[in-house]
């Protein structure tokens, strides 16, 4: 336990930090490193917060699903409060993803919003994301509710594959990769650290308050009992 | 199973108000939709199946909610709990309750709607019907867990269409494929047809065995 609390402690201390720095140097590298794309101008940088942001938010949604099933599985309050912190962070990165594509989108395909496959999916994800969120806060804490949760978070991911391969076939245009530019692989790369930094750290404050809170309630409780 | 299955048809039999109502707002929601388009786009096949399929969902989320609220109100759910028969077998009659439910509605609004929009009946009927019973199939296995979910939260009538709406995006975009494609005459669209079993059977299966999670005390 003592061995635990110390690791915990130092990531803790540790964390800020690093994600201060990875943002940072993000930052720089986004504005005054990586040149200019030859089409797109200006505009196109955005898609270095554009592109984590969308990983982080398909991380939270592997998260919400590995945990639900570790929580239904074995029934540990921990793995739900995982389950249940990776959502709410999963949603911000969804919202972050919805935020910047319009931005970008705007000048260069001329229309704020259109119905292309990865655009639609991840609006679809988001309300997904939104209906888990919103069932925990309308049902309250309780056990049964977080295990109403896990079968949603499990049913959510079986949907993916069949909400992609129906998505996809129905149309698209989005923009593929296809060759980078050394600095702009190199920029990418740095504000993908920064992100899975400020994911983790997000992930253990919120770990952190839900646990508080699991405390909180249980002293209540006891100092209920006693008086 | 069977025996559950029995007494919600008869419930249903007897007082005839859930098949009434069903019938009643596919109608409205249908009306509300001539209303807002012009009789031009009315006559497009896809506005035509479009439509089916929006009359369905929406009156059939409701019909799996007054399954289980019915259930929850005199805590006759505890009760069926209580029977030493297997969650999933519960799951099983309620789902196809609902489909049959479902189908009688349909069975009337389908026929109603293609005539209300002048749409040609020379579509292959069989066709038609199988995609119907599919997508009816797939509705009511999602919904059932959605609806069994939902009915024991505050706020029950709002979150029920707030889960099962965005899971439901597969089959209602293939549904409305196949649907239109059939009405326009086109040939039939293999890969939508299969997109639309694969989550029937995938929802199916997911439902009988995440039921017992769900229900468990």
């Amino acid at each position: 336990m003592k061995t635990v609390t110390t690791h915990s402690d130092l990531v803790d201390s540790f964390l800020p930090w690093l994600t201060c720095v990875a943002m940072l140097a993000a930052l720089a590298m986004v504005f005054l490193y990586v040149p200019n794309e030859r089409v797109q101008g200006e505009v196109q940088r955005i898609f270095y917060f554009h592109l984590p942001s969308a990983w982080m938010a398909f991380l939270g949604f592997f998260i919400v699903a590995g945990a639900s099933g570790a929580f239904l599985w074995q029934g540990k309050r921990s793995a739900d409060l995982l389950a249940r912190a990776a959502a709410e962070l999963g949603m911000v990165f969804c919202s972050l993803v919805l935020l910047t594509g319009p931005l970008w989108a705007r000048p260069i395909w001329g229309v704020w919003w259109t119905w292309d496959p990865r655009l639609t999916m991840t609006l679809v994800l988001w309300l997904i994301y939104a209906a888990y969120v919103l069932l925990r806060v309308f049902a309250g804490d309780t056990e049964t509710v977080a295990r109403y949760a896990a079968v949603l978070g499990i049913v959510g991911v079986i949907d993916i594959p069949l909400i992609y391969l129906s998505i996809r076939l129905w149309r698209g245009i989005h923009p593929k990769v296809e060759q980078m530019a050394p600095e702009m692989a190199w920029t990418l790369l740095v504000c993908t650290g920064a992100f899975v930094c400020v994911f983790a750290w997000l992930l253990r404050l919120r770990l952190r308050s839900l646990h508080l809170r699991d405390e909180i309630r249980a002293l209540r409780q006891h100092l209920v009992a006693a008086s | 199973m069977w025996a559950i299955l029995w007494k919600d048809l008869l419930l249903e039999l007897r007082t005839k108000e859930r098949v009434s109502s069903l019938f009643v707002l596919a109608l409205l929601i249908i009306l509300v939709f001539v209303f807002a388009l012009t009789p031009e786009q009315l006559k497009q096949p896809a506005f035509g199946s479009a439509l089916l399929w929006v009359a369905l969902v929406f009156a059939g989320m409701l019909s799996i909610q007054r399954a289980f609220i019915l259930e929850q109100e005199r805590n006759c759910f505890a009760g069926l709990l209580l029977c030493p028969i297997d969650p999933g077998q519960v799951f099983f009659a309620k789902f196809l309750s609902n489909v049959c439910f479902l189908i009688i509605v349909e069975a009337v609004v389908a026929p109603l709607t293609l005539a209300l929009l002048s749409l040609s009946f020379s579509v292959s009927l069989l066709g038609l019907v199988l995609v119907l019973l599919c997508g009816i199939v797939g509705f009511s296995a999602l919904g059932t867990l959605c609806a069994a979910i939902a009915v024991r939260t505050r706020a029950r009538e709002i979150i029920l269409p707030l889960m099962l709406l965005p899971l439901l995006v597969p089959l209602f975009i293939a549904a409305v494929n196949v649907t239109g494609a059939l009405l326009a005459g086109e040939a039939w669209t293999g890969t939508w047809f299969r997109i639309l079993v694969a989550f029937d059977v995938i929802f199916v299966v997911t439902g009988w065995l995440a039921f017992g999670f769900v229900v468990q005390e």
